[in-house]
């Protein structure tokens, strides 16, 4: 069965403290390396038949990420 | 006068804002998010709580319920709909008031009593209320940071649709102070706060919150 996988992170201009609580945390283990962490979402859908890419932008634009504040990206299955 | 509580599942405070209806003089109605039924109410409130366990985004699931259709529909013709903590949310996710809520800045759980002032006292929830004035009702959220694009902020201040803002004290990081906000008709309100929980000194900071609900039957009433 197809997968779509569909990413959602928040928009760079809203601040994640969840992101800047993880980047604490890797910088008190000794991680100074890491300069920003944006912590988001990961979907995967396995759909019946061929994918229709509108229908899933719209499921992903729509109900997956909130456009107000989120970014979302769309990966389609490669063949 | 029928006021109308959606309760969906994982909603908390429900029975809070029927009481708080019921002490100002109003008729509480029990709504079911899965029915298609308004049955005829006058006003809406969406309560508090965690629909749907807050998965995918708090308010999201809900906002897509089968009454909220209803409601989105029954709010652009004029039904004053209010919107309580996770309520809020859900008439965010719904596309009824501008932005977004998400998780406090310093990613801790808030309950406490607190200060708003009044920014607008000509809404169908605040009409009750002076402009300008101090109330103190309880918050208590996790993902109450209300944000939307800086444009989109200098609109919703342009236009006058800040309700309430958060002083002495911004509990959540919320921009610009803003507890609450408005439909461009002024029927629709949401905010953080809980005023349903501040109708009665025994149980309550104050009974401020009772403005709330008393406002709207005379709204319902010029209607």
């Amino acid at each position: 069965m197809p997968r779509v996988v569909v990413d959602v992170v928040l928009k760079p201009e809203i601040s994640d403290p969840q992101g800047q609580a993880v980047l604490g945390a890797l910088g008190r283990l000794g991680h100074d390396g890491v300069r920003s962490v944006r912590q988001g979402k990961h979907f995967v859908l396995d759909v019946e038949g061929t994918p229709d890419e509108a229908e899933l932008k719209q499921i992903a634009e729509t109900l997956l990420a909130n456009p107000v504040i989120e970014d979302v990206e769309l990966h389609l299955p490669r063949d | 006068m029928r006021i109308g509580i959606i309760t969906f599942p994982g909603s908390l405070d429900d029975v809070d804002a029927a009481r708080a209806v019921r002490l100002a003089g109003g008729e509480p109605v029990a709504l079911w998010h899965a029915d298609h039924d308004l049955k005829d109410v006058d006003a809406v409130v969406l309560p508090g709580g965690f629909s749907y366990g807050d998965y995918l985004r708090a308010g999201a699931i809900a906002a897509r319920s089968p009454l909220m259709a209803d409601v989105v529909t029954a709010a652009r013709q004029g039904l004053p709909v209010l919107g309580i903590c996770n309520g809020f949310q859900v008439l965010c996710e719904a596309g009824l008031l501008p932005g977004a809520l998400t998780r406090n800045s310093h990613l801790h759980f808030r309950n406490r009593d607190q200060v708003l002032r009044v920014e607008r006292a000509d809404t169908s929830w605040t009409a009750d209320y002076a402009q300008g004035q101090r109330i103190v009702i309880p918050v208590k959220n996790g993902e109450g940071r209300y944000v939307a694009a800086p444009a989109d902020l200098d609109r919703l201040e342009a236009e006058n649709r800040v309700v309430f803002r958060y002083v002495d004290g911004n509990p959540n990081g919320s921009l610009r102070d803003i507890a609450g906000v408005t439909s461009e008709n002024g029927r629709v309100v949401g905010l953080m706060p809980h005023p349903e929980h501040a109708v009665e000194g025994l149980t309550g900071p104050s009974t401020d919150g009772l403005g709330f609900f008393t406002s709207v039957l005379k709204a319902a009433v010029a209607a």
